[in-house]
């Protein structure tokens, strides 16, 4: 190579401006340098947890709320993974989504692509909104596959409900949160909900989380819960008084079967239902558990309570003879009337005819102090202490206000009221020798607490003569259950209502238990305003007794108990296989 | 003196020391310098492209063809350029009026124009063309700039640059007006006329602050301070802080840069590429990376020193300075001492405008160097 002299081209010598270019860009140079050590060295810790705070962020993990069984662990209310859709609508925006793929979106998704230009043409500053929650998460995997910016899917639980509308009123329902908002979802929603876990993740520039790096606190689940309901039970009941409100073209009806000895609900149904699995449309009177929370005056079903204390106090035996001639009676200012002269009857008849003079003759012989305390240890105007929301307790006026009038229609069954679960447990008192256990409606691991109401000897005198009613002669002929012997006692009430009460609008109600002989079920059935013509409780609530409870005694395998099936029995074990 | 050029070196130089790449007038440390750079440039591309091929076919198409526009360009006598310099800077200036009336808006900006098979950014013309300009004006200068020449000089370079930031095209605007007020510095504006233009230049901040567009204040007040608004103005800055600080000496590793591939790092293979290198490979990446840049800034230092006649050693001193302003200015800007102007990091990153235009003028500057034997006498 040749070398060559450089040599001024300038007359005047501007080679220093050369030099000086030359020192400039070498200082620039080390100005950079400086400020990389500066960054990379002093300043890196500082930038190094800004960039971590930017990017690892801390995110809930949903715990999974506890299942609900009936007793026996049949599903009633399970937690199944589902995911949400949301959108970024700044995101989205800016995307330009072009018209086939928001339509694409808006199809997979079920809204209209009115509701999806709102969803995304929401508030400016807004960098979250639903677009849909709860849909499967084979939906949500086709809605993130379109690709579409700023449309993301986030896991979630939904309830569901494999019995829907059969046990909804006991069940009850959870909010989209996963609260729960009704019925043991909300008695029992601390002890069903699980608590949230956290993790550590990764996000992207566009908050997406990319990885998950530890879990810090990981979730823990809800507890389960076993009701005591039967499921097989509950659905009989539900199926049959379903049909019986349709039948009577009743507005509502209730029921409730009880385990005699544990006080556990085996079964507690209403008309009308619903379905907890899409609640869209349910009404509030719908959800309610009127079996619980709705009362009404109890009729002639109170009536076996008074003869026991007659009973009780030593004042009758049930030959004891009460004359009702002439079928009519005056009780101060006011007149107690029976449907028919029943002319001289004795105690059980006085029950079987379900005479209103025979009953009140009996009362107004009773202590008011006495006969208060009875009814009011029968659970009349206390509470269940099921711990269910809504719970009612019914109305028992104190004794010190009582006119003679008051105790005679106190003792069928007006001016005191109670839901349909108080009056079945009233009669666990009849059923269970005279010892009252408290109800449950969760299944019992220990024995219940016991109230002593009478002696045993008093609930089985009552209960014979209650077996009387379940004849040709009585009024609950309908409540009969081939094979077993039924005991119980019809009411058909009046319904009150402004000034008065109405001689058109009936409450049809039965309670009642089985078999007689040692009762293991008890049952109440109540319906509101039959209106299609029959309104007698033995009409009425007397069948749907009668089925419900043939069917559980069956399912239940428990033995009949009427003499005259026995022997058919036998000879059918004694036949050739 | 009209010999071929091969010939005459044929002639002069024995032929056992002629190489294939000296006799096509390629410069091979420059050569070598420039091909360390685009090696690094593939190698950061494939990372903060996030690891896609297509990206660096793309890049390796564009690079192709830049890299044989610089070698025809080196094929060129200088004295051509010379020949043609005010024509090109005419045309430029055309292109440039033409842009502002008829030309394609893209991004916010009208930049391009579209010629039906190509489309065309006249700035990127005027890069090389207004150096030229003002190499040719001022060559044949034997004595210290008067001042009617030296405000003609001064409306040269200010036609092309208000004509580019009109458009608006800061970062052009500053290549093309510190590539100008190179030339003019070099070719001896004395010292008193430089004191002058500064004080005249800092009372007129204001007034120019007045004619910026709004974004463009925004981009200053958010260099004075980034983090007035880290979700919005602010952000490109704090992440790109944010990317080379947590880097450290020896980096997070290629393509374990967390900035950049979790997408917070705007820009991340464009403007802004100088931080996903600096995340990856650390302060010892960036000195390796500077290293480089002052190499071929010394190499091109050394070709200016070397040039023979005025006109070369003009042009050859305003492209080095345009090399270093890009490198500069987008360093400054991603690492934070410099307020956000749209300029790329010449060489590395990705985009085939500025690239050509880089290589074109690197082909001048191989010209002057290897033309230069040829010229005893000027």
């Amino acid at each position: 190579m040749l070398i060559i002299q450089p040599r001024p081209v300038n007359e005047a010598d501007y080679s220093g401006r050369w030099y000086f270019l030359l020192i400039v860009m070498l200082v620039a140079m080390t100005g950079l340098i400086g400020r990389a050590v500066y960054l990379q060295v002093l300043d890196r810790q500082f930038l190094k947890r800004q960039g971590d705070l930017r990017h690892v962020g801390i995110l809930p993990v949903p715990a999974h709320r506890g299942r609900i069984f009936d007793r026996n662990g049949e599903l009633l209310a399970i937690s199944t993974p589902v995911k949400s859709i949301w959108v970024n609508p700044k995101e989205f925006r800016e995307a330009q989504i072009p018209a086939d793929k928001r339509k694409a979106l808006a199809d997979l998704l079920g809204l209209s692509s009115g509701a999806l230009e709102k969803h995304v043409g929401s508030d400016e500053h807004r960098s979250f909104a639903y677009l849909k929650r709860r849909i499967s998460p084979e939906l949500a995997d086709q809605v993130i596959a379109l690709g579409i910016a700023g449309v993301y899917s986030e896991r979630e639980y939904r309830r569901y409900y494999p019995t829907g509308e059969v046990a909804a009123h006991l069940v009850g329902f959870t909010n989209i949160d996963d609260k729960g908002q009704e019925a043991m979802e909300l008695a029992y929603d601390d002890w069903l909900k699980g608590v949230e876990g956290a993790k550590r993740i990764i996000r992207d520039g566009k908050r997406r989380v990319i990885e998950d790096l530890e879990s810090i606190r990981p979730p823990v689940p809800g507890k389960d819960l076993a009701l005591s309901i039967d499921q097989r039970l509950q659905y009989l009941a539900y199926r049959e008084l379903k049909k019986a409100v349709l039948q009577h073209q009743a507005r509502s009806g209730s029921l409730a079967l009880l385990d005699t000895q544990t006080g556990e609900v085996l079964a507690i149904v209403n008309q009308p239902s619903y379905n907890p699995n899409s609640r869209t449309q349910v009404k509030g009177s719908a959800s309610r558990n009127r079996a619980i929370t709705d009362i009404y005056e109890p009729g002639s079903t109170m009536k076996p309570f008074v003869v026991a204390l007659g009973l009780e106090l030593g004042l009758y035996r049930p030959d004891t003879v009460i004359d009702t001639a002439p079928g009519t009676m005056r009780v101060g200012h006011n007149i107690v009337k029976d449907i028919h002269n029943y002319g001289v009857l004795d105690v059980a008849h006085v029950l079987q005819k379900s005479s209103n003079v025979g009953v009140t003759k009996i009362a107004l012989n009773l202590p008011s102090k006495k006969f208060w305390a009875f009814y009011n240890n029968l659970g009349f105007g206390q509470p269940l202490e099921t711990g269910f929301p809504g719970e009612a307790n019914g109305r028992l006026a104190d004794y010190q206000g009582w006119s003679p009038f008051e105790q005679a229609t106190l003792s069928f069954g007006y001016g005191v009221s109670a839901s349909t679960l108080q009056l079945a447990r009233a009669y666990l008192s009849l059923a269970n020798d005279g010892v009252m256990p408290m109800v449950s409606l969760v299944k019992r691991n220990n024995s219940p607490e016991l109230h002593r109401i009478m002696s045993a000897q008093t609930a089985g005198g009552v209960r014979a003569m209650l077996e009387q009613v379940v004849t040709r002669e009585g009024t609950a002929l309908k409540a009969a259950i081939p094979g077993f012997r039924v005991a119980g006692k019809t009411g058909t009430v009046k319904k009150s209502g402004v000034g008065g009460y109405s001689s058109s609008r009936y409450l049809s109600v039965f309670a009642g238990m089985a078999p007689a002989s040692k009762p293991r079920l008890v049952m109440v059935v109540m319906i509101d305003e039959p209106s299609a013509g029959e309104y007698y409780g033995g009409a009425v609530a007397a069948p749907v007794f009668s089925r419900v409870m043939e069917g559980a005694l069956r399912l239940l395998n428990i033995a009949p108990d009427q003499g005259d099936i026995m022997p058919i029995l036998a000879a059918q074990q004694d036949e050739p296989a | 003196m009209n010999i071929d050029p091969v010939l005459a070196q044929l002639r002069i130089t024995p032929p056992q020391h002629v190489s294939p790449l000296q006799k096509f007038h390629i410069d091979v440390p420059l050569l070598a310098g420039l091909g360390g750079l685009c090696t690094l440039a593939f190698i950061i591309l494939y990372s903060s492209g996030g690891q896609d091929i297509n990206v660096l076919l793309r890049q390796s198409a564009r690079l192709g063809l830049a890299m044989a526009i610089m070698i025809a360009i080196a094929q060129i006598h200088p004295r051509h350029f010379k020949f043609y310099s005010p024509v090109l800077y005419l045309l430029g200036a055309l292109l440039l009026t033409a842009v502002l009336v008829m030309g394609k808006i893209s991004m916010g900006a009208q930049r391009w124009l579209d010629l039906g098979i190509i489309r065309f950014q006249p700035s990127e013309l005027t890069k090389l063309s207004t150096p030229m300009m003002i190499a040719w004006y001022l060559s044949g200068n034997t004595s210290p700039l008067r001042l009617k020449q030296l405000v003609l000089a001064g409306v040269l370079v200010l036609i092309p640059t208000a004509l580019i930031a009109k458009q608006p095209d800061l970062g052009t605007a500053v290549l093309v007006a510190s590539a100008g007020s190179a030339v003019v510095f070099l070719a001896g504006i004395p010292w008193r006329y430089i004191l002058a233009l500064a004080i005249l230049g800092g009372s007129l901040l204001p007034v120019g602050w007045h004619f910026m567009h709004g974004y463009q204040r925004d981009r200053v007040l958010t260099f004075l301070n980034p983090e007035g608004d880290p979700l919005g103005r602010g952000y490109h800055i704090i992440q790109s802080k944010i990317a080379i600080g947590s880097g450290g000496i020896y980096g997070k590793g290629w393509l374990h840069g967390t900035q950049a591939h979790l997408e917070f790092l705007p820009e991340r293979s464009t403007d802004f590429i100088f931080a996903v290198f600096a995340e990856e490979f650390g302060l010892v990446g960036c000195l390796g990376l500077l290293g480089l840049y002052l190499f071929v800034l010394g190499r091109c230092f050394y070709i200016v020193v070397q040039a023979q006649d005025n006109y070369s050693r003009l042009l050859a001193g305003a492209l080095t300075v345009t090399f270093f302003v890009y490198v500069f200015v987008n360093i400054g800007m991603v690492i934070g001492i410099l307020p956000v102007v749209g300029v790329p990091l010449p060489l590395i990153s990705y985009g085939g405008t500025s690239m050509v235009t880089l290589l074109a003028g690197f082909g001048m500057l191989m010209s002057v160097q290897t033309h230069r034997k040829l010229l005893p006498n000027g």
